[in-house]
């Protein structure tokens, strides 16, 4: 299908997932923030990149995630309407598109390290969100913050599984659209 | 060191810079810890909210004169956190009246659809608070948007017709500005601050 086709699919489907993340964390951080990143991520994959420019992109779009994995964001993405159109704004374009125009391209050991490093930070946001003895957001129930909590440790395993299994096969489970790499030669 | 090299390390910067504003440097993560610190900086006038006492009398959450007030938001069909924070505003009380303290405390119900005078009144009951340092109160339903604005209450139903809700005591020192906002069983810090304003 045709990427910005897909992108603007993705970007529909976090608009039409407002009311439900509005009441529950897990849509908003589990379903909302990632179908916002991907839509940007796939028009990422699309752009010309120069070398020198992979590594200040790729800090960019992992201190926008950052940023937005706040819990004080995550309220106030839901309390100040500002703050609600620079996620749907930034998501997209200050964390997907540079990770797409960046990731896919960094050599095969710091991708490895990225992706270790992303199921770990899973499973301390798990851990914190499940343990805690206080209310981390203002605007969701406590119980609603320990499923979001059990979430993380869900989606950690989900990517373990996808980026493990290829290991043993020999090929990837990713769809090639999403492996632009390849073409690019650049493994180093 | 590679021009790649060079650009990276000055992203890192300043992706480090903002992730230290964005968080008050590094001193809140969650919005409640952000509202914290930012009352006790930018230390807002209270509005002329008016709320409602037991007798049905109307008074300002404003001081009167010389005096702190404490406030603390509440609703009293709560059976947990209302209620601990009930029994933390009883004690503080006690210490407080102990110290000799220029102290006026009121909970205020942030729910006065649901909250007549008469659960006013049992809430009182039940925690002895019996008007002398400590009252109940409720917003007025003209108010309450206005208020829960102004002291960033946030309360969220939590279907079994309660709600969950970001309990603090907060302080209005006796020129009617907001100056902090603490946990309920903090009470040391309280008081501390409570004889510094006094």
């Amino acid at each position: 299908m045709n990427t910005v086709l897909l992108s603007t699919l993705c970007f529909g489907a976090a608009l039409v997932l407002q009311p439900m993340a509005r009441l529950d964390p897990v849509a908003h951080m589990l379903l909302q923030y990632p179908v916002l990143g991907v839509s940007g991520y796939l028009l990422g994959l699309k752009m010309p990149t120069a070398p020198d420019l992979r590594g200040p992109l790729l800090v960019l779009g992992i201190t926008c995630v950052g940023f937005w994995m706040l819990p004080r964001s995550l309220d106030a993405a839901l309390d100040s309407p500002g703050m609600h159109l620079a996620k749907l704004v930034t998501l997209p374009l200050l964390a997907g598109l540079p990770l797409g125009m960046s990731v896919p391209r960094v050599g095969a050991v710091l991708r490895g390290f990225l992706k270790a490093q992303s199921l770990s930070m899973l499973g301390v946001l798990s851990f914190l969100y499940s343990h805690a003895p206080i209310r981390i957001c203002n605007s969701y129930l406590i119980e609603d913050q320990q499923r979001l909590g059990a979430g993380f440790l869900w989606l950690a395993g989900g990517l373990s599984l996808l980026w493990a299994v290829p290991l043993f096969l020999g090929h990837s489970l990713m769809p090639d659209l999403l492996l632009q790499r390849k073409k690019h030669h650049d493994l180093c | 060191m590679s021009r790649a090299g060079a650009y990276t390390l000055t992203a890192v910067v300043v992706a480090a810079t903002g992730l230290y504003a964005a968080t008050d440097g590094l001193r809140a993560l969650t919005a409640e810890a952000a509202r914290r610190v930012q009352i006790q900086e930018t230390r807002p006038a209270v509005p002329p909210f008016v709320v409602e006492g037991l007798q049905g009398r109307r008074h300002a959450l404003r001081p009167d004169s010389n005096q702190v007030v404490m406030v603390e938001f509440i609703y009293t069909t709560c059976p947990t956190i209302c209620q601990t924070a009930g029994g933390d505003f009883a004690a503080l009380r006690d210490r407080a009246v102990d110290r000799g303290l220029p102290v006026r405390m009121l909970s205020v119900s942030f729910d006065p659809a649901a909250d007549g005078l008469s659960e006013l009144r049992d809430y009182a009951d039940r925690h002895g608070a019996d008007g002398d340092v400590w009252s109940v109160a409720r917003l007025r339903p003209a108010d309450l948007q206005d208020a829960l604005r102004f002291f960033r209450v946030k309360a969220v139903p939590d279907g079994w017709g309660g709600y969950q809700h970001n309990a603090a005591v907060l302080l209005i020192d006796p020129d009617g500005l907001l100056v902090a906002a603490y946990d309920t069983g903090d009470f040391d810090r309280i008081l501390a601050h409570v004889e510094q304003l006094s």
